[in-house]
């Protein structure tokens, strides 16, 4: 189990930068667009992409700005989509530090699964809070639809959010213990070493 | 060092619900003039303007994805639409009909037909919808238009294809509307041939499917029946909606349902996913007024 990364205020404007950017596209365009009959939902991807990269501290903050910014900007409920989202957030978070996942399709998974608690949580809340509505199978349909339309996009909204946060990410410190030991030990075994191109160059020159 | 790290998660996490579950209970209880609110609508009237640009910037892409879907079912669409063609064709023709027959018979009761009000008379004003929410309930979309437009509070909101919702909150160069799928929504409303009246609520979690409640017992509502607003119907108690706007048509109605609950099933005229331009109705009560100064006269 790996410590979280500490927070740099590179990161803290990237990802606010992300947020606002990414709501506002979310509210004025992608709510708009209709695939399979429904909408995609950036939100709780890059909420869960975040978390995936930086750990469930920076996921759990993102979520809680990016919920509470939808909620304000779309002037309803405060409290839902933030609450929704800090669960997100760092549920990825936690699966970065205590799994440290590294296969390409992980992102997808998790975007799937962040998707579902979105969706479901959101419509979970809505009956609590007193809407008078039948557990439709057109509901149902809408949630998986939105669930399939949002891991179809997951893999690149994860390299997008990869690509404009790396830069300020904190180096991993299991990572970094990992590329200690190896220049330690070469990172190769010293038969390879021997037989690297490099010497074996060397040694044709010194003889 | 480790215990003082999970520590610390526990607690941030701890104090990001916990402030959430704040927010959800003071906003939840919280009156229309609230802080929570005010502070919302402050946001709102900042934010419009970048929604405003962010929208007109993503037009074109915007246009793009719709247009590749829409493609797909272009074929299918043209078909549907043809038929329809067909049988508005022939509702024109009697529509027609009946124009020219209503005009004699105003005539004939002297009824003054320069004093016939169009929606032109309830000052329409249009707005671009600049944000809509993005959850499965499609219940607000925000338009660039506001009270420095003379939109209030409670005016009806329409599309080209009839009504959409009303406004709920107003900043100085934006509303927020909410639509007839609301679940607090609820609109007098009236089977145009029967004449038989009812209030029209969703069926939350389906744009395309409202509920026509509280219909008359032996009512003989049929499937594509056309449904309007009942409009103002008493002195004391004012419809928020001017009367004879278009709903939707019905597309259910089970005589078991309709004598167990009073209700059938509506999809709204207007498509509720895509809305670019909407008008505001900034005088609904235009028509009562004037019906009230010529009963005076």
């Amino acid at each position: 189990m790996n410590a979280s990364p500490t927070i740099n205020v590179s990161l803290i404007v990237r990802l606010v930068l992300l947020g606002i950017v990414a709501v506002l596209v979310q509210i004025t365009a992608i709510s708009q667009i209709s695939l399979l009959g429904v909408s995609a939902d950036l939100t709780p991807l890059i909420v869960a992409s975040v978390g995936l990269l930086a750990g469930s501290i920076p996921g759990a903050i993102m979520g809680f700005g990016m919920g509470l910014f939808v909620d304000t900007a779309l002037v309803q409920t405060l409290g839902v989509d933030s609450l929704l989202l800090t669960g997100i957030g760092y549920g990825a978070g936690r699966l970065h530090e205590v799994r440290d996942p590294s296969h390409t399709l992980v992102p997808i998974a998790v975007g799937a699964a962040a998707t579902a608690i979105s969706q479901i949580g959101f419509s979970l809340i809505q009956f609590l809070l007193g809407v008078d509505a039948p557990v439709s199978w057109l509901l149902l349909r809408e949630i998986l639809f939105t669930i399939a339309v949002n891991t179809v996009i997951a893999l690149p909204v994860y390299a997008l959010v990869r690509r404009l946060v790396a830069g300020a990410l904190p180096e991993d410190p299991r990572r970094r213990r990992a590329r200690r030991a190896a220049s330690v030990t070469g990172g190769l075994s010293p038969l390879s070493q021997s037989a690297s191109p490099r010497r074996r160059r060397r040694g044709l020159r010194a003889t | 060092m480790y215990d003082k790290q999970v520590r610390r998660r526990r607690a941030i996490l701890a104090l990001l619900v916990g402030l959430s579950l704040i927010l959800l209970t003071a906003f939840f209880g919280e009156s229309v003039g609230g802080p929570l609110k005010t502070i919302q609508r402050g946001m709102l009237e900042v934010l419009s303007p970048i929604q405003d640009g962010a929208s007109r910037a993503l037009k074109p892409f915007k246009d793009l994805t719709n247009w590749v879907g829409d493609t797909f079912d272009a074929k299918d669409r043209a078909s549907r639409l043809e038929k329809q063609r067909d049988v508005l064709r022939k509702q024109v023709i009697g529509a027609n009909q009946a124009v020219q027959e209503n005009a004699q018979l105003k005539r004939m009761v002297n009824l003054n037909a320069k004093k016939d009000l169009s929606l032109s008379t309830y000052k329409p004003v249009t707005g671009r919808v600049i944000a809509r929410s993005p959850s499965l309930w499609f219940t607000t979309i925000t338009v660039d238009v506001g009270s420095s437009d003379g939109v209030h509070d409670n005016q009806p909101v329409l599309d080209g294809s009839g009504l959409v919702g009303k406004v709920t909150d107003v900043t100085s160069d934006a509303a927020v509307v909410t639509l007839i799928t609301d679940h607090t929504s609820g609109v007098s409303s009236t089977v145009q041939r029967l004449n038989d009246s009812g209030i029209l609520q969703t069926a939350a979690g389906n744009p395309n499917d409202l509920l026509l409640s509280f219909l008359p017992p032996k009512s003989a509502v049929k499937v594509g029946e056309t449904v309007v607003t009942s409009g103002t119907k008493s002195s004391r108690l004012d419809s928020l909606f001017p009367p004879g706007i278009p709903i939707g048509t019905v597309t259910k109605a089970d005589p078991e349902e309709l004598n167990l609950y009073q209700r059938v099933h509506v999809k709204p005229f207007a498509d509720l996913r895509r809305l670019d331009f909407v008008q505001v109705l900034t005088q609904p009560h235009a028509q009562v007024v004037a019906s009230a100064g010529a009963a005076t006269k």
